[in-house]
């Protein structure tokens, strides 16, 4: 099989569902004030695409969910790796990790929005602080449950122990650390579009807030699209990049 | 002079209970240069912690070991080490895990490419240089291993059970291999093994442990030239098993009163 056919046989049962909704809308099972069929999600897409700067807010959308993820990656990678290489560090995060990791992050978005501003920096700060803590605990368990016997080996062949943090532990690390990446960054879209929706003129969290208040659920519904769009691309893009730097996995 | 030397080396750890379990008891041993010298012992009688300590990785509690009369303190590029789970670098290739060692010590590009490639010409994997570890046998494995140890030229070659994990066919491949590159380079050689027949294979001496806490319970000169024949190997085995077994039930009597 080429594999233009079997990502088209992956990706069959989305079709095929693309397929039911329009047919439910066309028989009238469904209510049209209520649930727009397919064919008026994309027209709608269409105009807000045309006519309504769909991409600008796509853009700044975008802008702020990775500032707030690559500011996340940044930060947790290296706080995660301090707590598991230097017992201070850990002595001091780990009460803390254990009690902030249940708090449900968009919670705290009203106080950003307090304390920064209704601008970029409440949101950017929303999606930082959410996707923090999974990067941070899963980096530190990845870095923590290394074979051991790799550090030893790079320490009898000549490695100073101060590098051997980040020339061994860190790409030994690598395969789960990417998965906690993955997660936050799926997380990240989810507390984009809540800190826009609370509040703030533009982006695509505040489109759908508006559209939906305005009863356009045709729009609505494209703009909702719009970030699964974006989110799954993002997403592929991940998974390829992952596969690129982890090339020497078995699979 | 001994190149090695273990002067009353202990190892206790403290347990939870702030109780103190002795691990390693009061062993003394001198190895000489060039001499390939086996340690067999039951499980859990310390015989890889106690190659552990000569490789600078664990503290001894009590005692020291002096490498060249100087006391070691950690890891040195004197003495290369093999695990048995092989402890590659899996994000590295091939020929990446054997540059490894030479390029921590500064030598320039093409003499580290060229170095690397006899030592993986000489463990027979060439043609996979490019080749990243999760995609070899454990037998090639184990060979990466044992070249990106040979590449750094260290004289003491430390050996924690390196065919443990292998299946027999390639064990038996492996340890015909090591006798060969050993009478090739006499290097000295501690190597660490629960098989009784490969200590005598490979080995001049072979050191004897105790149960738990290990002790050196006897010393055993093989006295078999390289072209000895099956019958004396099996002869030799024979004779150190019995003085194994009992510290072997006696190490399994132990752990089903779960000490």
């Amino acid at each position: 099989m080429s594999k233009a056919l079997r990502v088209a046989v992956f990706y069959m049962p989305i079709f095929v569902g693309l397929i039911l909704w329009e047919l439910a809308a066309r028989v009238g099972l469904l209510n049209p004030a209520l649930f727009p069929s397919l064919g008026d999600t994309l027209s709608a897409f269409v105009r807000l695409a045309t006519k309504a700067h769909l991409l600008e807010h796509a853009e700044l959308s975008v802008y702020r969910q990775s500032s707030g993820f690559f500011l996340a990656a940044a930060f947790g990678i290296v706080s995660g790796m301090l707590m598991a290489e230097n017992r201070w560090v850990r002595n001091v995060l780990e009460p803390l990790l254990r009690a902030t990791f249940p708090l449900p992050k968009s919670a705290l978005i009203p106080l950003f929005i307090l304390w920064l501003g209704i601008g970029d920096s409440a949101k950017i700060a929303a999606v930082f602080l959410g996707c923090l803590l999974p990067i941070v605990v899963t980096t530190y368990n990845a870095a923590r449950g290394i074979n051991k016997q790799l550090v030893w080996s790079a320490w009898s062949l000549g490695t100073p122990k101060w590098l051997i943090p980040w020339k061994i532990v860190l790409p030994a690390a690598l395969p789960e650390v990417m998965s906690g990446l993955r997660i936050a960054l799926a997380l990240s879209f989810t507390l984009m579009v809540s800190a826009e929706f609370l509040i703030g003129q533009r982006g695509l969290g505040t489109l759908i807030g508006t559209l939906g208040e305005d009863g356009d659920y045709a729009g609505m519904f494209a703009a909702v699209l719009a970030v699964t769009i974006i989110g799954f691309s993002a997403d592929r893009l991940f998974l390829w990049l992952s596969g690129v730097l982890l090339r020497w996995q078995d699979r | 002079m001994a190149l090695i030397e273990i002067d009353g080396v202990s190892k206790v750890y403290a347990l939870e209970n702030d109780q103190n379990l002795t691990a390693i008891d009061r062993v003394a041993l001198s190895i000489t240069e060039g001499e390939f010298v086996s340690i067999i012992g039951p499980s859990g009688c310390g015989k890889s912690t106690l190659l552990h300590m000569i490789g600078g990785f664990v503290p001894c509690s009590s005692g020291e070991i002096r490498v060249n009369g100087t006391a070691i303190r950690e890891p040195g590029p004197d003495r290369g080490i093999v695990f048995q789970h092989f402890a590659l670098f899996p994000w590295k290739t091939v020929l990446g895990n054997v540059e490894y060692g030479l390029a921590e010590r500064g030598i320039g590009k093409e003499q580290r490419r060229r170095t690397a490639q006899s030592f993986i010409d000489m463990v027979k994997l060439n043609g996979f240089e490019n080749t990243y570890p999760s995609r070899l046998s454990g037998g090639m494995q184990q060979r990466v291993a044992i070249a990106r140890m040979l590449a750094c030229e260290p004289s003491i070659l430390l050996m924690d059970e390196p065919f443990g994990a292998l299946d027999a066919q390639t064990r038996n491949i492996m340890q015909e291999e090591l006798r060969e590159l050993w009478q090739r380079f006499r290097k000295t050689v501690v190597f660490v093994t629960h098989d009784v027949r490969e200590a005598v294979f490979l080995s001049q001496r072979v050191v004897v442990m105790s149960a738990r806490p290990g002790r050196v319970k006897t010393i055993v000169e093989t006295g078999l030239g390289p072209g000895a024949s099956r019958a004396a190997i099996d002869e030799k085995a024979d004779a150190l098993w019995d003085l194994l077994r009992d510290e072997v039930v006696r190490s399994i009597d132990e752990e089903r009163q779960g000490l």
